[in-house]
């Protein structure tokens, strides 16, 4: 049977018609075109390039953009969709995450209209694949201090040096948006694939979101036209404000990993017999499960209401650090626990829970970590920066 | 063309365990109750889809509208149907009470005299009521020819006239029929080579079953208009012709033994419990 959701509060009442329906598409694709291949690549360390044309399609790369060929969704539309996504894989979802959050983002609200029109059509097409560059191999929570270099050229542009790392999509975009200071303030550049200076490496040996592609940005004189630089923003501003885009739809996307973890532990405990009944039908089993549904219910509410505000122009980036810390933490022990019910098969590619589980582990360190996020929460109702 | 696509929406029946009967017996009760497209509506949207675009340029080449006669929820269904690129949609209010085939047929009708469709496509039955007969009644009262069960769809002379592929005990049957007329269609008119208009090249690769409503599709339905009017505004006689006397759920499966220890304890149990020696 086909996945039904889990819903034990009631809480599509509070979904639009439109909603309902973009999360009714999401899922029947992901059913149909990830759920049965992604273990197979998950395995491989492959991520389903011929997917790309499929999310252009069905309107995931910027869906929740105007103009330009994107779909223009409401903020609680995108989140469903995110969470359908990485209810399919964790890493599927970061791809559309990048795409959509980390690079169309900037690019619309900060890039000229030469370079919108240059890249934003083709991106939500999927014929033009992107990444972010901010992380570097010494800078991780710390991107304040990236080393990564602009300098401009005398007669114009602008030459870069330095070196990114755990840049999902890194080997196979077309084009970079990469983070460097020049003069000592943090701008962003558009690094079209095949500049002369800039190479890219893939990570390999992961065990974790290993259908999705990580690697290294490395660029070494990398000489940049006038008309790379986006002019719409400066400082740390640029970056932390896509930030928030991913990170919005990294806490939706949990629930969603959750969701699979939760029904998959439901499902096997009902029909695992042990001792003559089925393993939901013992208290122990039932806690964890209780747990579960608990928790998904509340990160579901949270979720929502991160979205109404965002709709309504009201979100702060520290309410989006409470929901993504939130939602990831309790996705990553959903899914512990899911596999320790499931017991040896748990280890399984059979099951989905074993490839959450070690996603997840990406998850909640990757787009700021749990702990960055408390610190941001922290600071929020403290008033007090622990971290600078 | 101008085709007319009717729609139902019907409890999810990969949910119908949640059904439930009233305790008097005088109906189904909806309370809780998860509602989807009928999967035939659903596959004759796709087909009606098909057969008015040029899918490799993604040119339109006709009008497809949308009808649905229910209450207010079944905007919802009409809903995705604009969404799946349907242009627009009828809804005619009424309460799924007070509806069976013959009323259906007569409302339809009626939508049918207004917009003057080349081709009615619709499913071939309701997966809720499993009747299959709305279809022919309406090809009755309108004095068009119908084509049921279809499960390829060729258009020919032009677009006025179809070549449909019928299955049948015997194999395919395929007869040709002059629109305007009545088509109904079977699961397999989603196959991926099953509708061919002229347009679409013949080696564009569909994919199997009806298509998505994209994010941008359903963007877009957000606009097309849905034209509400109530059923007693239609002119229609709205006497039902079928009465319903009781609905009951079917029996609870008792649970049967899993496991025999030998053959003869298996006959022995077909004979006795099973009844089938």
């Amino acid at each position: 049977m086909a996945f039904q959701g889990v819903d034990f509060y009631g809480i599509d009442d509070l979904l639009t018609d439109e909603e309902k329906l973009v999360r009714a598409s999401v899922r029947r694709f992901v059913e149909a075109k990830i759920v049965p291949i992604i273990g197979k690549h998950y395995q491989e360390g492959s991520f389903p390039l011929e997917l790309i044309p499929e999310f252009a399609e069905l309107g995931l790369l910027g869906a929740s953009l105007t103009g330009y060929g994107c779909a223009g969704m409401g903020a609680v539309a995108y989140g469903l969709a995110t969470q359908e996504l990485e209810r399919g894989d964790s890493g599927i979802r970061s791809f559309c995450s990048v795409q959509s959050g980390l690079v169309m983002y900037p690019i619309w609200a900060f890039g000229s209209e030469a370079q919108k029109e240059r890249y934003l059509p083709g991106m939500a097409g999927g014929t033009i694949i992107g990444c972010f560059g901010l992380t570097e191999p010494d800078f991780g929570s710390n991107p304040t201090g990236m080393l990564t270099r602009a300098e401009r050229i005398s007669g114009g542009g602008y030459r870069l040096n330095g070196t990114k790392r755990w840049i999902t999509n890194a080997t196979i975009s077309d084009v970079c948006v990469v983070w460097a200071k020049l003069d000592g303030v943090v701008h962003g550049f558009l690094v079209p694939k095949g500049t002369p200076g800039l190479t890219t490496r893939k990570i390999e040996d992961k065990f974790s979101l290993r259908a999705s592609v990580t690697g290294e940005l490395i660029l070494e004189d990398c000489e940049l036209p006038e008309d790379a630089i986006l002019p719409g923003v400066k400082g740390m501003k640029g970056p932390l404000s896509c930030l928030s885009q991913a990170r919005y739809g990294i806490a939706w996307g949990a629930v969603g990993a959750a969701m699979s973890c939760y029904e998959t532990a439901l499902d096997y405990a009902g029909s695992r017999l042990q001792f003559g009944r089925p393993l939901s039908g013992f208290q122990l089993v039932q806690a964890k499960l209780v747990e579960m549904v608990s928790e998904i219910t509340k990160a579901q509410l949270l979720a929502l209401q991160m979205g109404r505000l965002k709709e309504a122009g009201k979100l702060r980036p520290a309410q989006i650090s409470l929901a993504k810390r939130n939602n990831v933490k309790i996705a990553l022990d959903i899914a512990r626990v899911a596999r320790d019910i499931l017991g040896a098969n748990g280890i399984m590619f059979e099951y989905p829970v074993g490839r959450h589980m070690m996603n997840l582990e990406s998850v909640i360190t990757y787009e700021g970590t749990h702990d960055i996020h408390t610190l941001i929460v922290g600071q929020d109702i403290t008033g007090q920066a622990a971290f600078e | 063309m101008k085709i007319l696509v009717p729609v139902k929406r019907v409890a999810d029946p990969e949910n119908a365990n949640k059904v439930k009967v009233a305790p008097d017996g005088s109906r189904v009760t909806t309370d809780g109750l998860e509602w989807k497209i009928n999967p035939f509506d659903e596959y004759a949207v796709e087909a009606a889809l098909r057969l008015n675009e040029n899918a490799k340029s993604a040119e339109r080449l006709g009008e497809t509208i949308v009808a649905s006669i229910g209450g207010k929820d079944a905007a919802q269904t009409l809903r995705q149907t604009l969404a799946m690129g349907a242009d627009r949609a009828v809804h005619i209010l009424a309460e799924d009470d007070a509806l069976d085939s013959f009323v259906v047929a007569r409302a339809l009708k009626a939508i049918v005299d207004k917009e003057q469709p080349d081709v009615v496509v619709m499913g071939k039955q309701a997966v809720d009521g499993d009747s299959n007969t709305a279809g022919q009644i309406l090809g009755e009262l309108l004095g068009w020819p119908v084509a049921s069960f279809a499960a390829s769809i060729e258009t020919s002379d032009g677009g006025k006239s179809f070549i449909v592929g019928r299955e049948v005990d015997t194999g395919v049957l395929k007869v040709k029929i002059t629109a305007p007329c009545v088509i109904t269609v079977d699961l397999r008119i989603v196959a991926p080579g099953s509708v061919k208009n002229g347009a679409t090249p013949a080696e564009h690769a569909y994919g199997e079953g009806a298509r998505y409503a994209s994010l941008k599709g359903i963007m877009a339905a957000k606009k097309k208009p849905i034209d509400e009017q109530p059923l007693a505004g239609l002119g229609v006689d709205v006497t039902t012709t079928t009465k319903y006397t009781k609905f009951e759920l079917p029996p609870a499966r008792k649970g049967g033994a899993k496991f025999v220890a030998d053959v003869n304890e298996l006959v022995a149990l077909l004979k006795s419990e099973a009844k089938v020696l």
